[in-house]
């Protein structure tokens, strides 16, 4: 039993950041909103190149064939950047491949995926995201077994999501049949956890960003003439989002161990939930300015929102909490 | 990065819930806030120590079995599981002997722990003062020296078990002169029946005697029963504040264990849709108590120290203990107003969780200023 991040895992964390803090994603963002996608592939592909698409492909696939502790490493990292994209989707599309049965699909599409060469989405829900640049969109039309290889979808359809970066779009129906029969549910269902762990990574990610900028800015903030960070009352809230996201990240690496329904699931809800709270503590601390979307706050304040709801909202998170076994140890 | 026990963490386990699905008595015992309950948990720590349950991490010349914190966490997960009672002797175990395992001499430790183990002598803390809440620093109850020993005179409020305990640990002003407050204390154990003490049991909010006011008129203190040096009682104090809000205070078992019965209830309730996102919270909730304590636990084991950290695991498990028992409470309905059930005696317990052990304001202010680096202020 040794619960925390060996050393070479949280090296790798370092050098994310630190690639991620060099390339200055903010103004990535704002161009990814606009549906500008050059600065986003530019970064893409430096992602790849740190191994991120490939951590969880299995080495005969051109992976590395690591764990989802990894991935969960990664993607708390892409949060903290607020890095634009369909980061989670192309995770999931190759754990959705890896899970067939039938290799072809895995054996063509998985090494573009791992090396970054392609980008993949999949809807869990109604909608895809970045499907206007996404080279692989999966889709498994409801009530059947298949899996298909959907039609590039138009950016006229696109449709706006409250983080303006999250870029959504119905999937055409129709397109190339991959795969079917019970093996497409069976995979479609390992890469809803997947999905769904790196969603809740990514959340903790945006958490984390949003209290230390805050952290930062009423430490400088002066009113009455004291740093605001000095009343107890904005102390106190940013102590309750401290609380919330470290006690999330422990749920999270917990799920990343595990990987059963129930704990990815309750790190979902419990990521999710510690990210809101920051971004609404985060948001009346800051005051008008962080009401602005000049301001680089409300890239991580709308992303906080989004993706409470993706990948499973709180609600159905909980249900399989609750539809989990008893005993946890 | 990993949750997996060795062997011989899992043959650990094995051995402690066979033991317990023995020995566990099969109905509840009276609360042990009363007279009658305390002495029927002395009789159960009694039964606990005689096969060296009761202090499973302690060295086993004091009646423990070397488990490591890992073994405690697993065999608390275990005890509670099993439905065994609420410890009498927490005070002692989790408070007095971390510092006398830190601080104490090894005649203390002798003389001490064995009979604490056992629930022979069962203790009770005695930090607050009328005047002195979480500021430990304007402590006036005083120690003056006289031969062989301490004259201690004063007050102490807010005393939890004192009501029915045997012995007491606080910190008294030893030196009234000393350039600043929290100097010139010193730690001390005394006897709750020597001469001179008197004990005033104190009702909580259900009227049960739960704490007590100690008056104390020139008790005598030997020598022997100051732990560490006269005037360091700030400093060892602080030790044990921090092993009180950390990992020992409250194991995560005891939330696993409430966590899994309020899943019970709600689905032996028909599993009702207005409950449902808080029941799901609080099976969450002990599950994060958990990893985040292996977390600590881990971290603890490399070397570092709990520090602040423990702040956050203070209020964390107190705000979550209320909500646990509110959502109970609410689920059992028209019964959810009887004062009669396991829910009720744990829910008027659970209410003094963000008050004690500092309370949840002043951990929150040692979150912000010490673990996220906001300034000072005025609190």
């Amino acid at each position: 039993m040794r619960f925390v991040l060996d050393a070479g895992q949280r090296a790798f964390a370092d050098s994310l950041d630190a690639m991620l803090t060099a390339a200055g994603t903010p103004s990535v963002v704002r161009d990814w909103s606009r549906g500008e996608h050059a600065s986003g592939r530019t970064l893409w592909s430096r992602i790849a190149d740190a191994g991120v698409f490939a951590l969880t492909v299995p080495e005969e696939y051109g992976g590395l064939g690591a764990g989802p502790v990894e991935l969960v490493v990664a993607f708390v990292e892409l949060g903290r950047h607020a890095v634009p994209g369909p980061l989670v989707e192309t995770v999931a599309a190759a754990a959705l491949l890896t899970g067939l049965d039938d290799p072809g699909p895995a054996k063509r599409l998985l090494p573009v995926l791992a090396s970054g060469a392609s980008t993949a989405t999949l809807a869990p829900g109604p909608y895809a995201l970045d499907a206007d640049m996404a080279d692989v969109r999966l889709t498994t039309p409801p009530g059947t077994n298949d899996l298909y290889l959907a039609p590039p979808a138009g950016a006229a359809e696109v449709r706006r999501s409250l983080d303006p970066a999250r870029r959504l779009f119905p999937l055409p129906p129709g397109g190339e049949l991959l795969a079917s029969g019970p093996q497409v549910a069976v995979a479609a269902g390992h890469a809803l956890a997947r999905g769904r762990l790196a969603t809740a990574a990514q959340a903790l990610g945006v958490g984390l960003a949003l209290l230390d900028r805050t952290v930062r800015y009423v430490g400088q903030r002066s009113q009455f003439g004291v740093p605001v960070g000095s009343f107890q009352a904005v102390k106190h809230r940013l102590a309750d989002a401290k609380i919330a996201l470290e006690f999330a990240r422990a749920v999270l690496f917990g799920a990343a161990l595990t990987t059963t329904a129930a704990d990815v699931a309750a790190a979902k809800v419990t990521a999710c939930e510690a990210a809101y709270t920051t971004a609404r503590a985060a948001l009346q601390l800051h005051g008008a300015i962080g009401y602005t979307a000049e301001y680089d706050l409300s890239l991580w304040l709308t992303k906080a929102r989004a993706l409470r709801t993706a990948w499973g909202g709180p609600r159905e998170c909980r249900a399989l909490v609750l539809s989990g076994r008893d005993r946890r140890w | 990065m990993d949750l997996a026990f060795t062997e011989e963490e899992k043959a650990f386990r094995a051995e402690a819930r066979a033991w317990l699905t023995a020995h566990v008595p099969g109905s509840p015992l009276p609360s042990l806030e009363t007279a009658e309950g305390f002495a029927a948990h002395r009789t159960w720590e009694a039964e606990l120590a005689a096969e060296r349950w009761s202090v499973v991490n302690w060295p086993a010349r004091y009646g423990g079995r070397e488990t490591g914190l890992i073994g405690w966490l697993a065999f608390e997960e275990e005890y509670w599981a099993a439905g065994a009672p609420g410890r009498v002797g927490q005070n002692g175990i989790s408070l007095l002997a971390p510092t006398l395992f830190d601080h104490g001499t090894e005649e203390q430790r002798a003389r001490v722990l064995p009979p604490m183990a056992t629930g022979e002598v069962v203790w009770a803390q005695a930090w607050s003062e009328p005047e002195a809440g979480s500021d430990l620093a304007s402590l006036r109850s005083r120690a003056v020296r006289t031969d062989g020993g301490w004259r201690v005179s004063g007050q102490k409020t807010w005393s939890s078990r004192a009501a029915f305990a045997d012995r007491a640990f606080g910190l008294f002003r030893s030196d009234p002169e000393a350039s600043k407050p929290h100097q010139g204390l010193t730690y001390l154990m005394f006897d709750l029946r020597a001469p001179g003490v008197t004990v005033r049991p104190i009702g909580r909010l259900d009227g049960k005697p739960a704490f007590a006011e100690l008056f104390l008129d020139e008790v005598f203190v030997p020598d022997r029963d100051v732990i560490g040096e006269p005037g360091e009682g700030w400093r060892i104090a602080m030790s044990a504040a921090g092993n009180e809000r950390g990992l020992m205070l409250r194991s995560p078992g005891r939330f696993l264990a409430a966590a899994d019965r309020l899943r019970g209830l709600w689905r032996q309730q028909g599993s009702p849709p207005s409950a449902h996102d808080r029941v799901a919270d609080a099976v969450i909730g002990a599950r994060a108590y958990q990893l985040f304590t292996y977390a600590a636990a881990s971290r603890f084991l490399e070397g570092a120290s709990l520090g602040p950290e423990s702040s956050l695991n203070k209020v964390f498990w107190s705000e979550y203990d209320i909500a646990l028992h509110e959502t109970a409470l609410d689920l059992l309905g028209d019964e959810g107003e009887s004062a009669d059930s396991d829910w009720a005696e744990g829910y008027v317990f659970s209410l003094a969780g963000p008050i004690y052990a500092g309370t949840n304001e002043i951990q929150r202010d040692i979150v912000a200023e010490r673990l996220l680096g906001l300034p000072k202020g005025r609190r």
